[in-house]
């Protein structure tokens, strides 16, 4: 087989976005670096104890505490003067990251650590059954947003992640989607070349959760980006320095949303298609505010493509 | 005494586990039309598809789930997926 520093041999579903996710990640950073991760299915299906997947050092911490472990880590480091022995990587789920880590998230934005940080995003808390979180998208149907006579499923926006490190004054801050590997890998390495907290959000389906066809995680998770819900950029101190652009016309959200159950009571309700517009109009925002169909957009895709 | 706080873990040892038990159904390479992209080999989740040679890719069945991913994403539809028969 292969080298790869996450290995076969872990216990994550059929066609997990987030168990790709983690491989690509670790393989683009390289064997020296100390990683943390929260609670959640990617430290559950990799550190099934007594064996790992992991082939780097690996710390599993709290469900809330990913980036404070990771700053305790990277603060030994320095105090021992080996900072350049090993480059830090914190890892936590869109619940442990957005809503139950966000404080020492926060904190380590704060206090300039030499982290990367990454999200997976599988959009909500899968490991204990697929509860809503602040990255649910709207309408999506969890156990705690259920479907029903009076509820047309998770009622809030996904929280900004990006936007509220970029508030912390973080250098480095990407989006990226398991749909596009050449580019995960990319944006880590970038990241890992830069000194201070770094972000990177990667979308990563969860045919789990998302009730979609295993075989489909990486169509699914490209009509994300292509619809327009899940944008992929960059911001460099505070300003956004690079967009994938999506081929024009952009798909109708109909086309991604209809291949995952957790939509499904959007199409056979009455009443649905209102909240299907709803959605196809946070598509359409997305596409405005950051220029995904524009030609100045275009130019810098065609770039990140080469890359 | 030693105590030893929480559970400590040897990297790299996950590949003890046969997740390839798990397995319905079962890539198969069909050698026709492979350009070499590697697609396969890069989205799989376990990092079990591996190249043999420029144009030749396979997998590892002791761990090989059958998600059919490198099957779906495959460009030109050199990969099959079949029932597994044991
Ligand atoms: C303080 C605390 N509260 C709750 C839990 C239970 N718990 C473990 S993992 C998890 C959900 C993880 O969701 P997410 O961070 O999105 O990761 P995913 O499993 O989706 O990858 C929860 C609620 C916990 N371990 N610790
Ligand atoms: S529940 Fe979802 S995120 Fe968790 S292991 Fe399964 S597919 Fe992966
Ligand atoms: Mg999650």
């Amino acid at each position: 087989m292969e080298k790869h520093l996450f290995l076969a041999g872990h216990t994550a579903c059929y066609g997990c976005g987030e168990a790709l996710g983690a491989r690509l990640v670790v393989d683009a950073a390289g064997p020296n670096i100390i990683t943390t991760d929260a609670t959640g299915c990617l430290e559950v299906f990799s550190s099934r104890w007594p064996q790992s997947a992991w082939a780097v050092p690996f710390v599993h911490s709290l469900f809330e505490n990913s980036a404070a472990v990771a700053s305790g880590v990277e603060a030994a480091l320095k105090a021992l003067g080996r900072q350049v022995e090993a480059k830090v990587i914190a890892q936590g789920g869109d619940g442990g990251t957005a809503d139950i880590g966000l404080q020492c998230l926060s904190g380590m934005f704060e206090r300039g650590h030499d982290i990367l940080y990454v999200c997976y995003d599988n959009e909500a808390y899968m490991n204990t059954g697929v509860q809503r979180s602040g990255l649910t998208p709207y309408g999506s149907n969890t156990c705690t947003s259920p479907s029903g006579k009076v509820s047309w499923g998770n009622r809030y926006l996904k929280k900004d992640m990006p936007a509220i490190a970029a508030a912390h004054g973080v250098p480095y801050i990407a989006t990226a989607s398991v749909a596009y590997p050449k580019d995960v890998q990319a944006k880590v390495k970038k990241a890992l070349s830069i000194t201070g907290p770094k972000y990177i959000q990667v979308h990563v389906p969860c045919p789990l959760g998302w009730k979609s066809d295993p075989a489909l995680t990486i169509k699914v998770a490209k009509l994300a980006v292509e619809t327009g819900l899940y944008p992929i950029y960059e911001m460099e101190n505070g300003v956004v320095t690079k967009v994938r652009k999506i081929p024009r016309p952009a798909k109708p959200v109909t086309e991604y949303l209809k291949l995952q159950g957790r939509f499904a009571h959007l199409f056979k309700k009455g009443g649905g298609e209102g909240e299907v517009k709803k959605i196809q109009q946070i598509a359409d925002e997305n596409i405005k505010k950051y220029g995904l169909l524009s030609e100045a957009a275009a130019k810098v895709a065609v770039e990140a493509e080469k890359e | 005494m030693k105590v030893i706080l929480g559970g400590l873990a040897q990297p790299a040892t996950s590949l003890a586990n046969n997740t390839g038990n798990w397995r319905n159904e079962r890539p198969v390479f069909l050698q026709k039309a492979c350009t070499g992209c590697t697609m396969c080999a890069v989205i799989c989740p376990e990092g079990c598809v591996y190249s043999v040679s420029k144009k030749v890719f396979t997998f590892d069945a002791k761990y090989c789930k059958g998600c059919g991913m490198c099957a779906a994403e495959c460009p030109v539809d050199d990969i099959e997926m079949v029932m597994e028969e044991k």
